[in-house]
């Protein structure tokens, strides 16, 4: 699994990634654990889910939950378009990989970040919360962020008791 | 299995000698005079020595080798089998396993081969009548051919020889009328036959023991020399009717023919690692799904080709589901089959005599569902050996046999296995659950509940009769998670307790976790499966009635009070209600709950899949499944639904 805390940054390539479109902002994604982009397709939504994970969809006969990462980088809910695409991603969390789909305004492309226009998530000045970020990357004058996938869903994975109301 | 690994290939041969072993041993236990189990057992000791050293496992063939020496002394009649014996090499069997895993501690082995030299000079001093060889006669013809490819197998035919001539004085002579042409010699093969006379007083067995390993397979006649009765000239022909071997020996004779044509009827099976199965029900899952939106576009369109390859497609597609699920079935005699040992080491450890009676050992059940259950039976025959079993003179004294009898049985209900499991032992006192109860503030004082309702407490978290706590049992845990991994795999349980006289409890498991019937319904937008087993009937509830009952959520059905759950309110869909909704009431056990719905769809076979480990803490559904249009249906987990209905959860959510 190549998703580490802390980039896995090679000295010749940097790092290979996904960058994808949401809220306004720019992602990315570790371009290895990317299994595949989907069109948008029916959800099903799942009633007591945590906001985060609100529905599921069938990958390819597997239930696949979808995430939407908006919540969580404080951004406005907001229809699909024509762009809107879902990046099914395998990650390891509490060492169970399992897959995940990811909801996206617009699938950007496939880049190499180097790890000199790294920058670790400052303390001030963000609008959501520090641990969300991996790190932020500085490229063409934008700033890419890597959200930390594992630290969002580990929260999830618990085995903390909620139930329905 | 993978054939890339030997070492892997070992690990799985070896795991199951250790379980005939082990199978075998406790029959011994039983049945200490009987040479076939004596055989049985030491033919898998020696095997298991022979691989182990073969694939370079040298500690375990160290091992085993003192293991099968001991045995080999109890074969030859040095040594009588003992239970001390027994127990010592059931022991020896787990070292064995742990050293197969590699994980096994040096001086624990030790030990074991201390105990063992113990058992085996305490057991040296009793003499051994079954051993006592057969003498009298003269002397044997014997005449045998190996099978072509036992060199290539490891057999050497001259030890077999060199053990012929220890046994007494022998005259061997080779015989080549069956070697082939030299184009057509393999010489890798064994060709060539003797024949051979043994003079002197040696048993029947004496011979057999030298082809041990080899007899299955090869030809082999053995006549006794005639010379003083002419009757027995033809004694190869009718083993059985000669008058020299004793009782025990004789059965030898006569089964050891038939054990063989068994195992060779056994080695016609395909081993399949259990992950392969897996992946091929999911395959044969989504196969059922696109079948049934083929069916679905074929029965829109008007053509008729079409229309008859899909229902081709479906009855296939059918067929293919069932025989998949009959491949993922077991015998729940790979389940009973490991109790046994649990019950002689609990019989050890209490010091009571135990006996475990196994009934429908052939029922067959998913593999998955098998492995799933294990853990909760262990649970509840430690839990009743240690709470209900009473000291053998408490039973006389009662008008038992001395004996405690546990009993495994399983059958096969419709799409349900019970298995139940019943003592007649002290059974569980009833005042006593009560008085516990009431100290944990689970019922209050004197309040009035049925017996089956105190019962059912014992599955409550954090409930323990037990005054003290023991090895065995008495922690608080174990019955509400044997409870919770029933209803997981879609089951129940059911206790029954007559004080004094002993339990039953009663499992009721599905056959299989991978297809449910389900009911489709709609709530709101979503589309939700209701497993069918647990629906017991629908009704409307009409909008003035829905009206008229807010705020108290209850109906009446037949003069019983039901509560219901209004699944759009605790979905949140945000939806109007459908003006004519309908309540469908399902039940576990004594307890029911009505399920308030928008609209019933229909009957619907779904393949289950689970669900993410990110909805994991997402209590309402048990599962979801796909529907003919590819999209998804989740399915209610009715045994939480109904917590919920509870008044009690109610209010501990509501205070949470």
């Amino acid at each position: 699994m190549p998703y580490h805390k802390v980039p896995n940054w090679t000295p010749e390539n940097g790092l290979e990634v996904l960058t994808f479109g949401l809220g306004g902002e720019t992602f990315a994604l570790e371009a290895g654990i990317v299994r595949e982009i989907l069109d948008m397709m029916p959800v099903t939504m799942v009633p007591g889910a945590d906001p985060l994970a609100a529905s599921v969809i069938n990958f390819r006969g597997r239930i696949v939950p979808l995430a939407d990462l908006r919540g969580s980088f404080g951004m406005e809910a907001h229809a699909n378009t024509a762009d809107s695409r879902i990046i099914v991603i395998e990650l390891d969390v509490n060492g169970d990989p399992f897959l995940i789909g990811l909801t996206a305004d617009r699938v950007n492309e496939v880049t190499v970040l180097h790890a000199g226009d790294a920058e670790e998530a400052p303390v001030i000045g963000m609008r959501w919360p520090r641990d969300h970020v991996r790190c932020l990357v500085r490229r063409e004058g934008d700033l890419v962020v890597l959200p930390d996938l594992t630290a969002l869903f580990a929260r999830l994975t618990s085995d903390a008791e909620t139930t329905i109301h | 299995m993978s054939g890339e690994d030997p070492t892997a290939a070992f690990r799985i041969e070896a795991g199951e000698l250790l379980e005939q072993v082990e199978q075998g041993l406790l029959d011994l236990g039983h049945r200490l005079d009987d040479m076939n189990l004596v055989n049985a057992v030491f033919r898998g000791l020696h095997t298991l020595k022979g691989s182990g050293a073969m694939f370079g496992f040298d500690a375990l063939a160290a091992f085993t080798h003192h293991c099968e020496s001991a045995f080999d002394r109890v074969r030859k009649g040095d040594v009588r089998a003992t239970p001390d014996l027994v127990s010592v090499i059931l022991s020896a069997a787990d070292h064995m396993r742990a050293l197969v895993d590699g994980d096994a501690p040096a001086a624990h082995g030790q030990a074991i081969l201390d105990r063992l030299a113990t058992a085996v000079d305490a057991a040296a001093g009793i003499s051994a009548p079954v051993a006592a060889p057969a003498p009298r006669k003269q002397g044997w013809i014997l005449s045998f051919r190996l099978p072509p490819d036992a060199m290539a197998n490891g057999t050497s035919p001259l030890a077999l020889l060199d053990e012929l001539r220890e046994l007494g004085e022998a005259t061997i002579v080779a015989t080549f009328d069956k070697l082939p042409a030299l184009d057509d010699l393999n010489p890798g093969h064994c060709f060539v036959g003797w024949d051979c006379t043994l003079i002197g007083d040696i048993s029947r067995e004496a011979i057999e023991d030298v082809f041990l390993f080899v007899m299955d397979d090869m030809d082999i006649t053995i006549a006794p020399l005639a010379v003083e009765e002419a009757g027995e000239a033809d004694v190869a022909a009718a083993p059985e009717q000669a008058p020299v071997v004793v009782d025990a020996p004789v059965a030898a004779n006569d089964i050891t023919p038939r054990a063989a044509s068994a195992n060779r009827a056994q080695g016609e099976h395909v081993r399949v690692p259990a992950e392969r199965l897996d992946e091929l029900m999911d395959r044969v899952g989504e196969l059922v799904i696109a079948q049934s939106r083929l069916s679905q576009l074929a029965g829109h369109g008007h053509d008729l080709s079409l229309r008859s390859v899909s229902e081709e497609i479906e009855r296939l597609a059918g067929e293919m589901r069932d025989t998949m699920m009959i491949l993922r079935m077991v015998p729940v005699s790979t389940l009973f089959g490991r109790f046994r040992r649990l019950i002689h080491d609990l019989a050890n450890e209490t010091g009571k005599a135990i006996e475990l009676v196994t009934e429908g050992e052939t029922t067959e059940v998913d593999k998955t569902v098998i492995e799933r259950l294990f853990d909760p039976l262990v649970h509840i025959i430690r839990n009743s050996c240690d709470h209900g079993l009473e000291k053998a003179e408490d039973r006389i004294a009662a008008g038992k046999s001395a004996n405690g009898v546990i009993r495994l049985s399983a059958h096969q209900a419709g799409g349900e296995v019970l298995i139940t499991i019943t003592d007649d032992w002290r059974g569980i006192d009833v005042e006593r659950v009560r008085a516990k109860a009431e100290a944990n503030g689970l019922i209050q004082p004197g309040q009035v509940v049925s017996e089956d309702e105190l019962l059912g407490l014992i599955f409550h978290p954090g409930f323990s009769t037990a005054a003290q706590v023991t090895n065995l049992s008495g922690r608080g845990v174990g019955m509400d998670v044997v409870k919770r991994t029933i209803e997981s795999l879609r089951g129940s349980i059911d206790v029954k307790s007559v004080s004094g006289q002993g339990s039953t409890i009663t499992l009721r498991i599905p056959l299989t976790l991978a297809i449910i019937e389900g009911l489709l319904v709609r709530v709101g937008e979503g589309r939700y499966v209701i497993p069918l087993a647990a629906v017991e009937e629908c009704l409307e509830l009409s909008l003035e009635e829905d009206l008229r009952s807010r705020g108290r959520s209850i109906i009446t059905l037949r003069e019983r009070l039901v509560p219901f759950l209004r699944l759009r309110d605790l979905f949140e869909t945000g939806t109007k209600p459908d003006t004519y909704q309908k309540i469908v009431v399902v039940g576990t056990g004594a307890e029911r709950v009505g399920l308030v719905v928008d609209q019933i769809v229909g009957n619907h076979q779904t393949v289950i899949k689970a669900m993410s480990p990110l909805h994991r803490n997402v209590a309402a559904f048990a599962g979801a499944t796909i529907l003919g249009d590819g999209s998804v249906a989740l399915i209610l987990d009715i045994a939480q639904l109904i917590a919920m209905s509870q008044p009690r959860e109610e209010r501990r959510l509501a205070a949470g």
